[in-house]
């Protein structure tokens, strides 16, 4: 089956008075229908810029977008913004990290929805349009749909207004969602529930799905594929379990150490990755995540100088890009794990 | 919601009544004896102390508001000096103009509604055009040109925009007739060709700072999230910036035109001379300088009626544009 979704060695640059950022450098990763794409790393990692750019929302006159994006076998890159206008909403739809600032706050979130689904049906009646919109808030499980189309965003609890951006998001069964941190801004108890809800809707309608976040327990609860970024680049992406289950990437082990576990002692430190995210006007030369790694003193410099590719790593699909061989990996990351012990 | 407009509007009433008594109470504290400058000449002592009775002044403060506004709410007899029975509104009679001050308020006060009404619709969609223009072209040519013509007309005085205005299209070529004010109900074509001079000189002036207030809070809504949202929904961009950006961006606006027009009504002094119309500006003016009070107080008055109303009107747009306010 071919992906819904593919995108090749996309890169996105702003031009600054400071320099050309380079936010996004070189991605590639592909979706199928009915599965999901996790794309994990630190803020800055470029994975919000990375969606924007699938659904073509960069201004661009400041942005520089190349490389190639194939939605349902059409590439996007390119294309003009009245053409992209038909395709968003229609075939791609996205949800955001915090639904209050998302809404507009003046408009009753039914009319909000209803104008998603008649920008793209112009010929639906005003009946017609608030019918499929309450089938539809009904559907996201808002309770009331009727007497909760009328009210307003400040009128919704936050996990209320995550359900109407997902029913609005989906009002015209689009084929791909891009879901960027859509439970950061949630309680515990409501992400799962949204969680739930996502998967629902997406064994029900087929959705590929693109869901943006820097939680790794949220991957693994319902992602099939991961894609980890690092600085603009993607250091290692591959299926959910090998790729929570057997990390390859120091960045990854970071990552993965920093998530709190509940079953541990509850006073133990948290195990934060050192140092901060690199400026992406001037990333480190060599491995961008060089200055943080722990390992990098195993290759001999290397690390320092020169880029590591993004190579395939022991089974299908896993790929990795870092200097340290195989057999270094299983040295290191044994000496990780007993180190921090490994939140899996 | 209702509750909102009854609270709103009994505020306004709290308000005005509040003026009412400072006002009065400025009359008084002046420190001219309100007589001798009713009666410029000629005046006895006999003669200003029958002006004195007939006005009340020997009456005790609170009696005399208390008379000033059964005037205003009922009417009131005057003495015959000054025009006897004087129906409601009564705002007293004036000795300079030997008329009811009511006359002339109005005689004056669609003048200045003329001049400020028309004025204030076209520099409000001057502005916000240009603004929104700005925003969304940022950083190009339009936008500097939009720019500029904004600090041209934020650096200007009226009265030398109104004098190359005058210039050009009365006196050299003659589009237009020498600007003055016709009743919009006698000649329309008339009331509008007479002032239509003073409209653009005072649009020009003040849609400048409304461009750079509307373009800087346009920028700002720009970047928020909802904006993204309504890109993402596939909307155009007409929509995008005409509907939701708009509405968002508005608010602002809405603030400062209430204040300028609820001022501008209470007179345009320098728009008024310049274009030698008689409106509430030239008439307070006048009045100050002939020491003429009635007047003074009835002008003062009308202006914060029209600030008044103007910040309850701004209430209750507010409310129409955000739905969060209407819980207050």
């Amino acid at each position: 089956m071919d992906p819904y979704l593919r995108v090749d060695d996309l890169r996105v640059s702003f031009s600054t008075t400071d320099g050309v950022v380079r936010a996004v450098d070189g991605v590639s990763f592909s979706v199928e229908r009915g599965r999901t794409l996790g794309v994990v790393g630190e803020s800055g990692s470029g994975k919000s810029v990375t969606s924007l750019a699938v659904l073509g929302l960069h201004d661009p006159r400041r942005a520089t977008v190349t490389g190639e994006i194939t939605l349902g076998g059409r590439q996007l890159v390119g294309r003009t913004e009245a053409e992209l206008r038909r395709l968003r909403g229609q075939d791609m739809a996205m949800i955001f990290q915090d639904p209050l600032s998302a809404l507009h706050p003046y408009y009753p979130v039914g009319r909000q929805v209803a104008e998603a689904y008649r920008v793209h049906h112009p010929r639906a009646g005003r009946a017609e349009t608030r019918r499929r919109v309450v089938e539809m808030l009904d559907r996201v499980g808002i309770p009331q749909p009727e007497r909760r189309y009328d009210q307003y965003p400040h009128e919704f609890s936050g996990g209320m207004r995550q359900r109407a951006m997902i029913a609005m998001a989906l009002v015209n069964d689009p084929d791909l969602l891009i879901a960027d941190e859509p439970t950061t801004a949630l309680d515990v108890t409501v992400q799962a529930q949204i969680l739930d809800l996502l998967a629902d809707l997406q064994a029900e309608f087929g959705t590929a799905i693109v869901l943006i976040t820097h939680d790794l327990g949220v991957v693994s609860q319902v992602a099939d594929e991961v894609l980890v970024m690092y600085a603009g680049r993607a250091v290692e992406q591959g299926s959910v379990e090998r790729v929570l289950r057997r990390p390859q990437h120091p960045y990854t082990w970071g990552l993965l150490s920093s998530v709190p576990s509940l079953h541990g002692d509850a006073d133990a430190d948290l195990n934060p990755i050192p140092g901060n995210p690199p400026s992406l006007i001037d990333v480190p030369a060599g491995c961008a995540f060089h200055p943080r790694c722990r390992y990098v003193g195993h290759t001999g410099g290397r690390c320092r100088t020169e880029l590591p590719e993004l190579r395939p790593a022991g089974t299908a699909g896993h790929r990795l890009a870092c200097h340290l061989s195989g057999e270094e990996r299983s040295r290191c990351y044994a000496e990780d794990v007993a180190r921090v012990g490994v939140a899996q | 919601m209702l509750r909102f407009l009854v609270k709103r509007i009994l505020s306004a009433v709290l308000t005005l009544f509040a003026v009412t008594v400072l006002t009065f109470l400025m009359f008084f504290a002046l420190p001219r004896d309100p007589v001798t400058g009713m009666c410029p000449k000629n005046c006895n002592p006999e003669r200003l102390e029958r002006v004195r009775q007939e006005l009340g002044l020997r009456d005790p403060l609170v009696s005399q508001y208390a008379g000033y506004m059964k005037g205003i709410v009922t009417g009131r007899d005057l003495g015959s000096a000054q025009g006897g029975r004087c129906d409601a509104p009564c705002l007293g009679w004036s000795y300079v103009n030997n008329e009811a001050v009511t006359d002339t308020m109005a005689r004056v006060l669609p003048v200045t509604l003329s001049i400020v009404i028309p004025a204030a619709i076209l520099w409000l969609l001057l502005g916000v055009g240009l603004g929104m223009l700005s925003a969304l072209r940022r950083g190009t040519w339009l936008d500097r040109v939009a720019i500029g013509f904004s600090l041209a007309g934020a650096s200007m005085q009226l009265y030398f925009v109104g004098a190359v205005l005058l210039l050009v299209f009365v006196y050299t070529l003659r589009w237009l007739p020498v600007p003055g004010y016709t009743s919009l109900f006698d000649d329309p074509v008339r009331w509008a060709s007479g002032l239509v001079l003073a409209w653009v000189s005072l649009a020009f002036l003040f849609s400048a700072i409304y461009a750079r207030l509307f373009r800087a809070q346009m920028l700002e809504t720009l970047s928020e999230d909802f904006v993204r949202t309504a890109r993402a929904k596939g909307l155009t961009r007409t929509r995008v910036y005409g509907r939701h950006a708009l509405r968002a961006a508005i608010t602002p606006v809405v603030t400062v035109a209430g204040l300028d027009v609820g001022a501008a009504l209470g007179g345009t002094v320098i728009t008024e001379t310049t274009f030698g119309i008689r409106g509430l500006g030239r008439t307070a003016v006048d009045a100050v300088r002939a020491g003429d009070l009635p007047t003074i107080m009835a002008t003062v008055l009308i202006a914060a009626v029209f600030v008044v109303l103007a910040n309850v009107l701004v209430d209750l747009l507010y409310a129409a544009i955000d739905p969060r306010v209407r819980l207050g």
